[in-house]
C-alpha cells in the first residue's frame, strides 16, 4: 500500500488525515474529516487512515464501507426502536390473556382491536420478535458493530502508539484548548511537570517536548463494549439449538409421578402436594391494601415435588429404577434446580377432579334408593363398567372439561377434568337397549324423556395441578459473560476519559494544547491546576459551536 | 407499627416541602450578577436544604421498609416516588461536579411533580405478592430509577439549554415543540390540581364492571366520570353519568379510572397553559427565557452528555442485566418481550444513538438537548403508558 511520508520523516498508511507521529495535517486528506472547512481538528479518530475512508472500488469495499459508518448504524437501531415499539401496541401472542373469549389469534387481534388488531395480525407482528425481518435487523447491527468496531480500532490503536510529543504547530493551535506564551523559564516547565504527575498523568518529556496523559484505556471501552454485545448475539444464536437450551411446560397433579419431557425419559417428578396462601386479611400492615383490591392477595405459590432419576439401561420396555436426586418446594423466584435442569412453578389449577363416583336409581322412586353404584377414574375412564347388581354403563363420551360450542353440541375445551361431562349409556339388567344420560356437574339430561333409571352424582374428589416450566438453558453463561463485559466496556468507555496535554517549546516560549474525548470542564480544570504558580497562559477555549 | 408508618408519611411530606423550599432559594441565585457557577448563599442554603430534604426521604423509605418488611418500591406511588427521590440524588451529585445552581431551579420543580404525581395513586403499604418476593425487587428497582433519576438531569439541563438557546422573537417549529415539552410537564401539574381538588370534596363514584377475567369488580373513582369504565354500571346516586365508555382495548388493572384521571389531567392541565399564556402574553419558553441570562450553554450541553454518560450503564446495569437476572430466576426466561422489557429496550437502544450520533456524527448542543428531551419522553411512557395502557406483567398498581 502506498505510504505518505510526513515532514517529520513518518510514514503514514495511505488515507491518514492527521500525521500519526507528530498530527500535521496531510494534505489532500483533510476533507475526510471535514478539516478543510473548519478551524478546529477532527480529533475523533486521531486523524487515523479508517479502511472504509480509503478502499472503495470492490463490493467488499463498499460493503465494508456501509457497515462501518455510524449513520448507518444509528438508523438501524432507530428501525429496530421504532419496529420494537410497534410490537408493543398489542400483546405478542403469547401474551394473549389466558380469560380472552377465543385466544386463537386469527379471531382474537379482530375481536379485540377491530380493524387495527386484524391488520397487526396479517402483518404478523403478534410474533414481531420471532420474526425473520427483525432478527435480520438485529443480526445487521451486530455486523455493524463488528466491522465499525474494527475500522476504528485498529487505526486508532496504531496512532496512539506511534504518537510523539513532539507535535506539529498547525496541530496544537487547531485543538479546541490551546495557548500560545513566550518567554517561560526552565523552573515553570518543571513545576507544570510536577504538576501534572501530581495529577496522575503520564508525562513523557521528549527532548523538551511534553506529552501529559491519561486515561488512555478509555478510548478502548467502546470496543469492549462491543465485543460484549457480539458475544450476547452469538449466545441467542447458541440457544437457539437443542443442546444449549430446551424449555418444556408440564402440568403434575397432586400425588401423580411423571417422566419429565426434554429429558429423553431420563428424570422423573413427583408432585406431592401444591400449595396456595394468601396473606392474611386482618394483618394491619395490610388490611387497606387488601380490602382496596377487595380480593385475597396470594402470598405463596409452592409445589412440593420429589426429582428422581432413571438408571440407565432398563431393559426395553421395563419400568426403570428411581433413584431419588432432589427433594425441595417449587416456589415464585425459588425454582428447584439438578443437574443443569431447572424447574419453574408457574400455574395451577386448582381443584381438577381426579374421582366421580355415581349411583343408578329409579326415576320414580322419591327416595332415590341407590340399586347399584360405580366410579370413574378420571385420569383413566374405562370404556365400560359391569356392575355389582347386573347394570352395564358404558362410558360413550367423556369431555374432561366441558362447554356447549356456538352450533350446540358439546366438546372439551382442553383435556384437564376441570369439568367433566358424560354421556352415559345404561344397560339394565338384562336388557340390550341402553337408556341415555347426559350427565355433568349440575346438569343430568335425559334426553329420550322416557327414562327408567337415572344416575346421580354421589361423591367426587378432587385435587390440584401444577403447572411446572422445565428449562435447561447452557446458554446463560455465555449472556453472563458478554453482559459482563459489556459492561466493563461501558463503564470503561464512559466513567474515564482520554485526556492529553501537550506542551511544546517554541522560541523560548510553549505552546499548550490539550484535548480530551469527553468532559472538557475536567480536562480544564486539570491545567489550570497544572499552570498555578507558573507564567504559563492559561488556555482559551475555540469550540466553533455548531449552527 | 401505625405510628411509624404515620412517622413515614410525616417524612416524606417534610422532604417535599424542603424541596420546595430549596427551589425558591435556586431561583434566587438567578438574579446573582456574579454568574451561576460561583457559589452564592442562596445556592448554598438551596443545596443545604435539598441534602436535609433528601435524607429526610431516605428516612421515609427506611421507615416504610421497615413497616412492609419489604422494600417500598413495589407499586406506583412508591416506584415514582423512590424515582423523585433518586432524582434528587443525581441533582445532588451533579451539582457538586458542576456546581451550577440553576439546575436546581428545574430539577426540583420536575422532582416535586414526579413526588406528587406518586402520591396521587393508592399509597397504602401493600403486600408482596408472590413474583415479587425477591431480593432482586430491590436491587433490580433501586438500580434502574438511579439510572433513570441521572437521565432526567439530562433532560433538565437539555431543557434549560434549549429554553435559552431557541430563538423567541419568531415563531418557529422549534419554539412550537418547545412549547409542546412545557405543556406536557404542566399536564402533570394539571393531574395533581385536579386530584387534590377533588379528593379535597371527597368525591366518590362507585362502578360495577367486569374485569378481564370475567368477575364483577367495583371501583371507586375519585373524579366525576367523563370516561366510565367498559360495561360499567354506576352504583352512587346523584352523581354525573360518563359521558363514554373507556375502551376495550385500554385493558391494564383498573384501566376505566386511569383513562378518566388521564382525560381530567390533559383538561387541567390545558386549562392552566391558556391561563399561564394569557396571562403572560407570551410562549412560556419566552417567559422563563430573560431568567436564564446568565446559564452557560456550553456547560449545559456538557451536563446533557454527562449525565447521560453516567447514567447510561447503570441504566443497562438494572433495566437490562439485572432485570434479565431475575427474570431468568422468577419466570425462568431472562427475557420475554414483556412490554416493560420492551420499552426498556428502546429506551436503551436510544441512549446508545444519543451517543453514538454525539461521538461520532458531532451532535452537540441543541440536537443534544432535544434527543435529551426524547428520552426522557421515552422513561415516562414506559413509567406510565406501559402500566396504564399496555398490560403486561409489570401492570401492579
Amino acid at each position: 500500500m502506498k505510504k505518505i511520508k510526513c515532514e517529520c520523516g513518518h510514514l503514514n498508511p495511505e488515507g491518514t488525515i492527521l500525521c500519526e507521529a507528530c498530527g500535521k495535517p496531510i494534505e489532500g486528506n483533510q476533507h475526510i474529516d471535514g478539516n478543510d472547512k473548519k478551524n478546529l481538528l477532527n480529533m475523533r479518530y486521531d486523524g487515523a487512515a479508517r479502511r472504509s475512508q480509503t478502499h472503495n472500488k470492490a463490493i467488499v469495499d463498499k460493503i465494508w464501507s456501509f457497515f462501518s459508518s455510524v449513520k448507518v448504524g444509528v438508523w438501524l437501531i432507530f428501525i429496530a426502536l421504532v419496529a420494537s415499539a410497534i410490537g408493543s401496541i398489542f400483546p405478542q401472542e403469547i401474551y394473549i390473556p389466558a380469560d380472552a373469549p377465543n385466544r386463537d389469534p386469527d379471531v382474537f387481534y379482530q375481536e379485540r382491536y377491530g380493524i387495527f388488531g386484524l391488520i397487526f395480525y396479517q402483518l404478523g407482528f403478534h410474533n414481531l420478535y420471532s420474526s425473520w425481518w427483525y432478527m435480520l435487523l438485529i443480526g445487521l447491527i451486530g455486523i455493524s458493530l463488528v466491522i465499525a468496531s474494527l475500522d476504528r480500532f485498529v487505526p486508532l490503536f496504531k496512532a496512539l502508539r506511534q504518537q510523539k510529543a513532539k507535535r506539529h504547530e498547525s496541530f496544537l493551535s487547531r485543538q479546541r484548548l490551546f495557548s500560545e506564551t513566550k518567554n517561560v523559564s526552565e523552573e515553570d516547565l518543571n513545576t507544570l511537570k510536577k504538576n501534572l504527575k501530581k495529577q496522575r498523568y503520564n508525562v513523557k518529556d521528549q527532548e523538551g517536548y511534553l506529552l501529559a496523559e491519561k486515561g488512555r484505556f478509555s478510548r478502548w471501552g467502546p470496543y469492549v463494549n462491543h465485543i460484549g454485545l457480539i458475544i450476547i448475539l452469538l449466545a441467542a444464536i447458541l440457544r437457539s439449538t437443542p443442546f444449549f437450551y430446551t424449555n418444556e411446560y408440564v402440568w403434575v397433579r397432586e400425588g401423580e409421578q411423571l417422566v419429565i419431557p426434554g429429558t429423553d425419559g431420563e428424570y422423573y417428578i413427583e408432585n406431592h402436594d401444591f400449595v396456595l396462601e394468601t396473606y392474611d386479611e386482618n394483618d394491619e400492615r395490610f388490611s387497606d391494601a387488601i380490602s382496596l383490591e377487595g380480593a385475597a392477595v396470594p402470598s405463596n405459590y409452592q409445589t412440593d415435588v420429589t426429582i428422581y432419576k432413571a438408571e440407565d439401561n432398563p431393559v426395553p420396555g421395563a419400568e426403570p429404577e428411581l433413584n431419588q436426586i432432589a427433594e425441595g418446594s417449587i416456589r415464585m423466584n425459588h425454582p428447584v434446580k439438578f443437574d443443569g435442569y431447572s424447574v419453574y412453578q408457574s400455574g395451577y389449577q386448582a381443584n381438577e377432579f381426579e374421582k366421580m363416583s355415581f349411583k343408578i336409581h329409579e326415576v320414580n322412586d322419591p327416595e332415590e334408593e341407590a340399586i347399584d353404584s360405580f366410579t370413574i377414574n378420571l385420569a383413566d375412564p374405562e370404556s365400560e363398567y359391569e356392575l355389582e347388581n347386573g347394570f352395564k354403563v358404558e362410558l360413550r363420551n367423556y369431555y374432561p372439561d366441558y362447554y356447549l360450542r356456538d352450533d350446540g353440541t358439546p366438546a372439551s375445551e382442553t383435556n384437564y377434568p376441570r369439568n367433566p361431562a358424560f354421556v352415559l349409556f345404561v344397560y339394565p339388567p338384562d336388557s340390550e337397549t341402553p337408556e341415555i344420560s347426559f350427565l355433568g356437574i349440575g346438569k343430568n339430561i335425559d334426553a329420550s324423556g322416557e327414562n327408567q333409571y337415572n344416575v346421580g352424582i354421589t361423591d367426587f374428589q378432587m385435587r390440584d395441578a401444577s403447572g411446572l416450566t422445565v428449562r435447561k438453558d447452557y446458554s446463560l453463561p455465555f449472556f453472563g459473560v458478554g453482559a459482563a463485559i459489556f459492561m466493563i466496556g461501558v463503564i470503561q468507555g464512559m466513567y474515564w476519559q482520554h485526556r492529553r496535554i501537550w506542551v511544546n517549546p517554541k522560541d523560548g516560549g510553549v505552546l499548550l494544547a490539550a484535548h480530551t474525548n469527553k468532559n472538557w470542564f475536567g480536562v480544564k480544570k486539570d491545567i489550570e491546576k497544572a499552570i498555578s504558580g507558573t507564567s504559563i497562559k492559561n488556555v482559551t477555549d475555540q469550540q466553533e459551536l455548531d449552527e | 407499627m401505625s405510628e411509624l408508618i404515620e412517622w413515614s408519611s410525616a417524612l416524606l411530606y417534610t422532604a417535599f416541602v424542603l424541596y420546595l423550599i430549596a427551589t425558591i432559594f435556586f431561583s434566587a441565585t438567578i438574579r446573582d450578577k456574579r454568574g451561576n457557577t460561583k457559589k452564592g448563599k442562596a445556592g448554598s442554603i438551596g443545596i443545604t436544604l435539598t441534602i436535609i430534604g433528601f435524607l429526610a426521604q431516605v428516612g421515609y423509605f427506611i421507615t416504610r421498609w421497615m413497616v412492609s418488611g419489604h422494600a417500598p418500591v413495589s407499586n406506583l406511588f412508591e416506584f415514582m416516588t423512590f424515582f423523585g427521590m433518586t432524582i434528587v440524588l443525581a441533582f445532588i451529585v451533579i451539582y457538586f461536579i458542576y456546581k451550577l445552581s440553576v439546575l436546581g431551579l428545574f430539577a426540583l420543580p420536575v422532582a416535586l411533580i414526579i413526588i406528587a404525581y406518586a402520591s396521587m395513586f393508592p399509597t397504602e403499604v401493600s403486600p408482596l405478592i408472590p413474583s415479587l418476593q425477591s431480593h432482586w425487587l430491590y436491587i433490580h428497582v433501586t438500580t434502574v430509577s438511579l439510572g433513570q433519576g441521572i437521565l432526567t438531569i439530562s433532560f433538565v439541563a437539555g431543557l434549560i439549554y434549549l429554553i435559552k438557546k431557541i430563538d423567541q422573537t419568531v415563531k418557529s417549529k422549534h419554539t412550537t415543540w418547545l412549547e409542546i415539552v412545557m405543556y406536557s410537564l404542566i399536564l402533570f401539574v394539571g393531574f395533581i390540581v385536579i386530584t387534590v381538588v377533588f379528593n379535597f370534596m371527597n368525591y366518590s363514584a362507585q362502578f360495577d364492571y367486569p374485569n378481564s377475567g370475567g368477575n364483577t369488580v367495583t371501583t371507586d373513582y375519585h373524579l366525576p366520570a367523563i370516561a366510565g369504565p367498559t360495561d360499567g354500571t354506576l352504583l352512587t346516586e346523584g352523581v354525573m353519568e360518563p359521558l363514554f365508555e373507556t375502551p376495550a382495548w385500554m385493558h391494564g388493572a383498573d384501566s376505566g379510572r386511569k383513562f378518566n384521571t388521564l382525560i381530567w389531567s390533559f383538561l387541567t392541565g390545558s386549562v392552566i397553559y391558556l391561563l399561564l399564556r394569557l396571562t403572560l402574553r407570551k410562549r412560556l419558553g419566552a417567559a422563563i427565557q430573560p431568567l436564564l441570562k446568565n446559564a452557560k450553554l456550553d456547560l449545559l450541553d456538557e451536563i446533557t452528555y454527562r449525565a447521560v454518560a453516567i447514567g447510561f450503564p447503570i441504566f443497562t446495569l438494572g433495566g437490562l442485566i439485572f432485570a434479565a437476572i431475575w427474570a431468568e430466576e422468577a419466570w425462568g426466561r431472562f427475557w420475554g418481550w414483556d412490554p416493560k422489557e420492551v420499552w426498556a429496550l428502546i429506551t436503551w437502544f436510544f441512549y446508545a444513538a444519543f451517543l453514538h450520533l454525539r461521538l461520532s456524527r458531532g451532535w452537540h448542543g441543541e440536537k443534544s438537548a432535544w434527543l435529551a428531551a426524547v428520552g426522557f419522553a421515552i422513561i415516562m411512557f414506559n413509567l406510565i403508558v406501559v402500566n396504564l395502557v399496555l398490560a403486561g406483567l409489570h401492570s401492579y398498581a
